[in-house]
């Protein structure tokens, strides 16, 4: 047997979709069939369904970690999940489908590659279904599977698995989904879910354990456009390294390579890498989402909060930004705000100068006399920031074009944004 | 770290990437952070990913051991070489002494691993630290799984689960006030196994314990607690000679070890891809008194 190693690469996906939906159970077989339940937790979880009455093992009880969740039989926040195949170590950010979703799914989505919606084969699109694509990919998530569960209660009948097709590939047309997969599946018989279903004959693609193994996910890289927001200098002081400067962050953009002529923003000086370091090893290149430490050749003032680019390939540096912004506080958003503004690693203080519109996620449609979002909403806001960002279109960048708002009194992050171009 | 033509890195270089990208973050914006390290696997991993982070400097901030007199040796050893070789500053916040401050009380029933709760907020609060680095991960337990990475903490260290900052991204909110502090879990997305599989690539110092070897142990709540002046065999228990290791280490009052031939690392890797218990079912009794054990500790301000 293929071991699972070191040496795999990995798949961040966000699972969408209510407990009726079947995704615990999609989940928990997931976890089950790769073996990435221990026994300690499967004994835990019968024992627990066996002190409720239950007739079955509830695996939702699996990813339930909160006592309040256990009790109530919801799931209040993003839970992470671990497991692996010898293909791929996959983390899966576990939505819930009810409360708080826009919050948490704008949250789980954002670092993800690949996103999972499950629909009930019984009830074909809802409300939520549509919800949550949108919200994928108003995200950027590039690859998008729809699974069509409890296909057993439809008697696997191929044309109510077409008809949802039909149905979630036109609505699919107004949003931008570059990748799609539709998969017909039963979480709870495990048609589809690891190996082919011999029910459903007459499907033609992957498994969905298939697909999240080999959907391609390298050629979403960002390799154009070099950005390398500073986090902090390195400066030793140490006898050994007397002259040592060097300027550490992630990349977020682009191949780096030394030689290269680069430009340092805001100040628009222009120098040249002079090595490209990861602790003792020198680096030929970097590129995202590598941590490394970049030094260059002439003694120019960089600090926190800049980007060091490619001379002739540089951001946007404004003071106005133009995004959609997710509210995720009860106080609503409304011109005249003030907030605090975390973009790449720079910090600032904005001013809300107008709500253009809300976003209503069921319909698309763009209320334009809204002028104010709520918590859970979404809406296209214009800020006015006071010093001037780095910024591309999120569409381009998903690290250089979004930014978090955080509300100066309380300190919480209260709204998430990204970027227009 | 291995490149390819492709631009892709591995699962292991990513992990890594991103925990450096956070020690960064809350060095660079947090005032007095603090590394909070047991001298276990997965405190001397954060503390090769800090060093990678910081190198050629120095780590730019101290690191803190929690001092329950119940330690092993072994992981007390390991712990001062790391220490030494990084030239770094270590506080030790002794149980004992908080005992006889009367910062904690020990009543003779609550075991070490709380009192370390009470020992642990007062170093905190006493070195001014306003971030503590956990070597916590989220496949450990299924409250961790819904734990931020920056995990707000309130004047009394405590965590508020319902009430959680939302992370988007790798945008890091470390804004606090005055008399709050942040828990920050760089390891959060790594399961045990990526730790195993660094340790092994990164050929580091971990404690000998980790590796199989003889050692005098008493079968005590289905765990096998190793013998010494802190546990003593009681009626009707023996104390036999087995060859066994350990998967976490703690109070050696609490942790046990299990029945293991691997005495290398690579064995070690053989072994934990095949095991069917989690490392805190099979050897923690602190997290086994109830199905919210961690929980309830890690409100009150457990690593």
């Amino acid at each position: 047997m293929a071991r699972v190693g070191a040496d795999m690469d990995l798949l961040r996906f966000a699972t969408a979709g209510s407990v009726d939906d079947g995704k615990s159970t999609l989940i928990g077989r997931l976890l089950l069939d790769s073996k990435s339940i221990f026994e300690d937790q499967l004994a835990s979880v019968e024992a627990t369904s066996a002190s409720k009455g239950y007739d079955y093992t509830d695996l939702a009880l699996l990813t339930d970690g909160l006592r309040s969740e256990r009790e109530q039989g919801i799931t209040i926040d993003v839970a992470y999940r671990y497991f692996a195949t010898p293909k791929r170590k996959f983390i899966i950010a576990d939505t819930p489908g009810h409360v708080q979703y826009t919050r948490n799914m704008v949250t789980g989505a954002s670092t993800a590659d690949l996103g999972l919606v499950l629909v009930d084969a019984r009830h074909g699109l809802t409300e939520q279904s549509r919800r949550h694509a949108v919200l994928l990919s108003l995200l950027r998530v590039p690859h998008l599977v729809l699974a069509v569960n409890k296909m057993d209660l439809v008697d696997y009948d191929q044309a109510v698995f077409e008809r949802i097709v039909a149905e979630f590939t036109a609505f699919a047309s107004k949003l931008n989904i570059p990748d799609l997969l539709v998969v017909p599946i039963s979480a709870l018989k495990g048609d589809n879910v690891v190996a082919r279903s011999e029910a459903m004959g007459w499907y033609e693609g992957p498994s969905l354990l298939h697909h999240l193994e080999h959907v391609h996910i390298a050629s979403d890289r960002e390799l154009r456009d070099v950005r390398f927001p500073v986090q902090c200098v390195i400066r030793p002081k140490s006898d050994e390294h007397h002259d040592y400067r060097g300027y550490a962050g992630q990349v977020a953009g682009g191949v780096l390579k030394p030689g290269d002529e680069v430009m340092v923003l805001p100040s628009g000086m222009t120098s040249t890498v002079a090595g490209i370091d990861l602790f003792d090893e020198q680096l030929g290149e970097a590129y995202a989402p590598m941590s490394v430490v970049v030094r260059l050749t002439d003694d120019v003032d960089v600090s926190r909060g800049d980007m060091i680019c490619r001379s002739k390939n540089v951001p946007t540096q404004t003071q106005d930004v133009d995004a959609m912004v997710c509210w995720m506080t009860t106080a609503p958003l409304r011109a005249g705000q003030k907030l605090a503004i975390k973009h790449t690693t720079r910090t600032a203080r904005t001013i809300v100068k107008d709500v253009q519109y809300r976003l209503d996620v069921n319909t698309l449609h763009r209320d334009l006399g809204a002028d104010q979002l709520g918590l859970n909403e979404i809406g296209r806001v214009q800020l006015r920031v006071t010093q001037p960002l780095l910024v591309d279109p999120y569409e381009r960048n998903r690290t250089t074009g979004s930014f978090i708002l955080i509300d100066e009194a309380t300190g919480n992050t209260v709204g998430a944004g990204m970027i227009n171009g | 770290m291995s490149t390819h033509a492709d631009y892709r890195l591995t699962q292991l270089d990513q992990l890594e990437a991103e925990s450096i990208h956070i020690f960064r973050e809350v060095a660079a914006e947090l005032e007095r952070p603090v590394l909070m390290c047991s001298g276990g696997k997965d405190s001397i991993v954060m503390l090769r990913l800090a060093e990678k982070a910081f190198h050629p400097a120095k780590l730019p901030f101290p690191v803190l051991q929690v001092d329950t007199s119940f330690d092993f040796p072994e992981v007390l050893v390991a712990r001062d070489n790391w220490v030494d070789r990084l030239g770094a500053r270590l506080v030790v916040a002794s149980v004992d002494e908080a005992i006889r401050n009367g910062v904690v009380v020990d009543d003779g029933k609550t075991s070490r691993n709380r009192l370390q709760i009470g020992t642990l907020l007062h170093a905190i609060e006493e070195g001014g630290f306003t971030a503590a680095f956990g070597g916590g991960r989220r496949d450990e337990e299924k409250a961790r799984a819904k734990e931020r990475i920056y995990s707000h903490r309130d004047e009394f260290g405590q965590w508020d689960p319902k009430n959680q900052r939302p992370e988007l991204w790798s945008l890091y909110n470390g804004r606090l006030h005055a008399g709050e502090h942040m828990r920050v879990f760089p390891l959060s997305n790594w399961t045990e196994l990526d730790i195993w599989h660094y340790i092994a690539r990164e050929r580091i110092e971990i404690p000998s314990i980790y590796f199989a070897h003889e050692r005098k142990v008493i079968a005590r709540d289905g765990m096998l607690l190793s013998a010494s002046d802190a546990v003593q065999p009681r009626a009707g228990e023996m104390v036999e000679e087995r060859t066994v290791r350990f998967r976490t280490v703690g109070d050696m009052t609490l942790t046990g070890c299990v029945e293991s031939q691997a005495d290398t690392l690579e064995k070690i890797i053989d072994e934990i891809a095949v095991a069917r218990v989690t490392e805190r079912g099979a050897t923690r009794g602190d997290d086994r008194f109830s199905e919210a054990a961690m929980e309830d500790r890690k409100k009150e301000g457990y690593f």
